[in-house]
């Protein structure tokens, strides 16, 4: 049971994927948390998707995991940038200061 | 080699932990470091050398590096956990403690179908190494997508310039199309003046 | 012929009325003018080939209008004797109305509405008079009303002028509710409401007993006693009458043609048109001649204190409707139709006459104002005076010389009398009547005298009116200044009462020659030895119906006593307002309750207010407030609405505007369905 089969490693990513969902919703300090935990989810899911690449013989597995790293490099930079320029705009990126769109 | 794996799950989990609770967001940032990093290791124990790399070079050394060039830029306060976190904790915890369970569970019990091997769309050619059996399936199966990819990146890269581009207002600079616009009409003007008095 | 009759009114109402803003007011004035002198001369001569002569009546079907099963209406013109004596009057009196209502209404900016309505009424009543059946006379019936209504109402920027319109088609509405019940049980006991086929089954069905109401009644007794009730509304009897006072709002020729001569009438005709109903219910018969009678008195007594110069005519027009359902509750249908062609001519004369007077007093219309017109507008004071010898019944018993009310009027007095002998009720109708006579002659004496005679009220006051601080105005020079007064343009009146133009006394010397002359002209044919060969079938009377031959029968005594009545009201009229001026403001200081009593129209509209148009306004206010907007509206869109933005607003908590609220919602969504499926499993 201690040998490292596929289920340790999907019981590591779901973990890493909870952590990662807690950091967006538990998170009251500001906006850059958020992304970074973005960043632990998308780990999580790299992870799983090597885990069955290996078990299943099968590179599709791993070739997926490259665009996912691609598309989260791009949505990392653009997440910056947005930021970026709302600070410029608000001066804060404090979370609880940003309630504007409500109902 | 079950040691490494527990070894990095470990400090991988608890640096995730770590991001998500640490107030100093310089620290945070370099938790995140430390977990790509591990989460590289448990990729290399799985024998997916080349992605293990392609995650430290593009996220650590690109993604992360970014993540602290903003975090320095910016004024970000040290602030505390806020006390009305508290009420709701039970319930975050509970839901959060629900979905932890549950994946949990699927993933310990999953059984392959009998016929799972059969299907592999790309299987693992055994004598080469992970970069070259990558590049062999990636340029002829799935060349679209790379170029989908690409351009993807592409978009990134503009929209992330759109949105920061400031213009500085006293900076003089060129204008190439006004410049070949430019006719002699517009600019030159001949005067006829008398001898000796000037314009 | 008939049919150019009856339907070149209508054209002059669509040309008129439709086109009257582009041909303008003096077209729209000959278009309905000219046929409607047209019309009247067609029907004399349809009268004097119908009624006097040997034609036969005769039917015209123009087509069907509807048939449902058992019920066919068709649109057709019934021609017989009762048709044609009501042609006369209805197309006389209405183009002499038009003729002078040229003259009257030269003023008004809305002439070709005006006169639109007028042929609209025309066409209305000839429907009416010309039907052959229930449901058309009743579509003129409604019409007329409409046109009532739309004549009263003709000054709309008068808030009293539309309240009295809207009264008068309330009430002729509760007439003519009853009057709808009549025809649908006529129709239910006939099977028909073609008029020769219900009065074929009508013998049959006497004695026939219905159940209505837990009641058990005799069937023809309740129908005729429903129809009578339209009459009511429509002639303006006794609790129904509230209207036709308040029906002076509009403008005089329309009172003198609407509210004397034509659609006031149309109830008595449409009696006289149902005889053999009425024949065979004398129950019903009784109701008509107690309140005939009733409100003859009633009217009577009203008018003698009243001081608008149109209400006296108007409570007289009452009064002498009265007369006609007493003739015709008696059973003498003629006699009753006598009355009502006599009284056309006179009464329009009265109020043609009044017009007269009203635009020379510019349009005071308060008799304490007037006084000593006799010398300014001689035409009109002549015209009035023949006039209310007419309507006092003036003449000479048992000799042809008379005016036109006296034959009438006495014929159903003695008619009466001859009823009572064997009747409580008519005899009950002879008194009434006896002691109406009496009392209109005092009170029409009355507005003669306030009117023409006496002191010169009339200058002081209207010198105290007008604000001509500009001119120097000595003292009763007026005569002198007249033109000078006429030479400042912006002043379209002066000082001195004028007589009114030739296109406004003509109308009256015609009607005038009617007054004198139409009794005894047609006596013997309306109640005298020509009655069979002048009335033909077109007036039933039952088998015990001897009325005009018993009428002859009775004591000397009674035909006087109209006379006497007649001549006791002008003596005590003469010294009253003549001899002893200030006697009537002692007697009403003396009886001031009489006075107030008499004055307010014995309190009927208090008591109708108190009685009906609170409890109505209140019960409308509970279903608009109550019914309406708390439980329809409430319930439905308000409710509704109301709800929705309840419900919004506890949906809106929903959204903070935090980010990781809504990520959060997000997750619990995802353990939701997660968990469903793990604890559920998929199938």
């Amino acid at each position: 049971m201690f040998e490292p089969g596929l289920s340790h490693y999907l019981v590591v990513a779901a973990i890493l994927f909870t952590l990662g969902v807690a950091g967006v919703i538990l998170n009251r300090k500001n906006i850059i948390v958020i992304l970074m935990s973005v960043e632990l989810i998308l780990l999580s899911v790299n992870l799983n998707l090597v885990a069955f690449s290996t078990s299943l013989n099968d590179l599709t597995g791993q070739v997926f995991a490259l665009f996912v790293l691609t598309v989260a490099a791009a949505e990392a930079a653009i997440g910056l940038a947005i930021l970026v320029t709302f600070y410029r705009n608000r001066g804060t990126i404090a979370v609880e200061d940003i309630n504007e769109l409500k109902g | 080699m079950a040691a490494f794996f527990y070894l990095f799950s470990i400090v991988l989990i608890a640096s995730a932990v770590g991001v998500i609770t640490v107030r100093n967001p310089v620290h945070a940032v370099l938790l995140l470091i430390l977990a790509f990093c591990n989460g590289a290791g448990l990729f290399l124990l799985q024998g997916a050398e080349f992605l293990a790399m392609i995650l430290v070079v593009v996220y650590v050394g690109a993604v992360a590096v970014l993540f602290l060039f903003v975090v320095m830029m910016l004024d970000v306060d040290f602030s505390e956990l806020k006390e009305g976190f508290r009420k709701h904790i039970s319930f975050a915890a509970g839901v959060g403690g629900a979905v932890l369970i549950e994946l949990s569970f699927v993933a310990w019990h999953w059984t392959f179908a009998a016929t799972a091997s059969e299907s592999a769309a790309a299987p693992i050619a055994p004598q080469v190494t992970n970069t070259v059996a990558l590049g062999e399936v990636l340029y002829t199966k799935y060349a679209i997508f790379f170029e989908a990819a690409g351009l993807v990146l592409l978009t990134a890269m503009l929209g992330a310039i759109v949105l920061t581009l400031r213009h500085r207002p006293n900076v003089k600079r060129q204008s190439i199309e006004a410049q070949n616009a430019r006719t002699a009409k517009s600019v030159v003007e001949l005067k006829k003046t008398p001898f000796r008095a000037g314009v | 012929m008939i049919e150019a009759i009856v339907f070149l009114p209508l054209l002059g109402f669509l040309i008129a009325g439709g086109f009257g803003r582009w041909i303008g007011p003096r077209p729209s004035e000959l278009v309905t003018s000219g046929p409607l002198v047209a019309c009247a001369v067609m029907s004399w001569l349809l009268f004097f080939g119908v009624g006097l002569g040997d034609e036969h009546a005769f039917l015209r079907t123009l087509g069907e209008w509807f048939s449902s099963d058992a019920l066919k209406v068709n649109w057709s013109l019934r021609v017989d004797t009762l048709t044609v004596v009501m042609l006369v009057v209805v197309t006389t009196v209405s183009s002499l109305v038009h003729i002078y209502s040229i003259g009257y209404m030269s003023e008004d900016p809305h002439r070709p509405r005006f006169f639109a309505y007028l042929s609209l009424f025309t066409f209305a009543m000839l429907m009416l008079v010309t039907a052959d059946n229930l449901v058309q006379l009743f579509f003129g019936w409604e019409g007329v009303g409409l046109a009532s209504y739309l004549l009263i109402g003709f000054w709309y920027e008068k808030p009293s002028a539309n309240a009295a319109a809207i009264k008068a088609f309330v009430v002729n509405r509760v007439g003519d509710f009853g009057f709808a019940l009549g025809v649908f049980l006529v129709f239910k006991l006939t099977n028909s409401v073609t008029f020769d086929e219900v009065f074929a089954a009508i013998p049959g069905l006497e004695g026939l007993k219905i159940h209505i109401f837990g009641f058990t009644a005799d069937a023809l007794t309740v129908a005729a006693a429903l129809l009578f009730v339209g009459a009511m509304g429509k002639s303006a009897q006794f609790f129904l009458h509230t209207w036709l006072p308040d029906a002076m709002e509009g403008p005089t020729p329309v009172s003198a043609l609407i509210h004397a001569a034509t659609m006031v009438t149309a109830g008595v005709f449409m009696v006289a048109r149902l005889s053999p109903v009425f024949e065979y219910a004398p129950d019903a018969r009784t109701i008509v001649t107690i309140i005939g009678a009733t409100t003859a008195f009633f009217a009577a007594t009203v008018a003698l204190v009243q001081n608008d110069i149109k209400r006296v005519i108007a409570y007289s027009t009452c009064s002498q409707l009265g007369y006609m359902f007493v003739a015709e509750g008696v059973g003498g249908y003629s006699l009753g139709i006598f009355h009502l062609f006599t009284h056309a001519f006179f009464k329009a004369l009265l109020f043609l006459g009044a017009g007269s007077v009203i635009v020379a007093m510019h349009h005071e219309q308060d008799m304490r104002k007037m006084g000593g017109l006799r010398k300014n507008i001689p035409f009109t004071f002549w015209m009035m005076t023949i006039g209310t010898l007419a309507l006092t019944g003036v003449g000479i018993p048992h000799t042809p010389f008379g005016f036109a009310g006296f034959f009438s009027k006495d014929a159903i007095i003695e008619a009466a009398y001859s009823a009572g002998e064997h009747d409580r009720s008519a005899f009950y109708g002879f008194v009434a009547t006896v002691v109406a006579a009496g009392l209109t002659s005092f009170y029409s004496w009355r507005l003669v005298f306030m009117t023409f005679f006496g002191p010169r009220a009339a200058v002081a006051h209207a010198h105290e009116d007008h604000a001509h601080d500009a001119h120097a105005h000595a003292g009763h020079g007026h005569k002198d200044h007249a033109h000078e007064d006429h030479a400042h343009g912006d002043h379209g009146h002066d000082h001195e009462p004028r007589e009114s133009p030739v296109v406004m006394l003509a109308p009256l010397a015609i009607l005038a020659l009617g007054a004198i002359a139409a009794g005894f002209v047609f006596e013997r044919y309306f109640a005298g030895e020509a009655y069979g060969e002048f009335w033909k079938e077109s007036l039933f009377t039952g088998g015990h119906n001897h009325l005009l031959h018993e009428m002859h029968d009775i004591p000397a005594w009674v035909s006087y006593s109209a006379t006497i009545a007649m001549v006791l009201g002008f003596v005590v009229s003469l010294f009253v307002y003549m001899l002893r001026p200030g006697t009537a403001h002692q007697l009403a200081r003396a009886f001031p309750w009489l006075y107030q009593f008499l004055l307010n129209k014995w309190y009927f509209d208090e008591l109708y207010d108190f009685l009906l148009v609170r409890p109505a306004f209140a019960i409308g206010r509970l279903f608009w407030k109550g019914g309406d907007g708390r439980i329809i509206d409430g319930l439905g869109p308000d409710g509704v609405a109301a709800r929705v933005v309840d419900g919004a607003k506890v949906a809106v908590r929903l959204q903070t505007g935090y980010i990781y609220h809504y990520a959060f919602a997000m997750l619990v969504g995802v353990a939701a369905v997660t968990s469903y499926f793990i604890i559920g499993g998929t199938h």
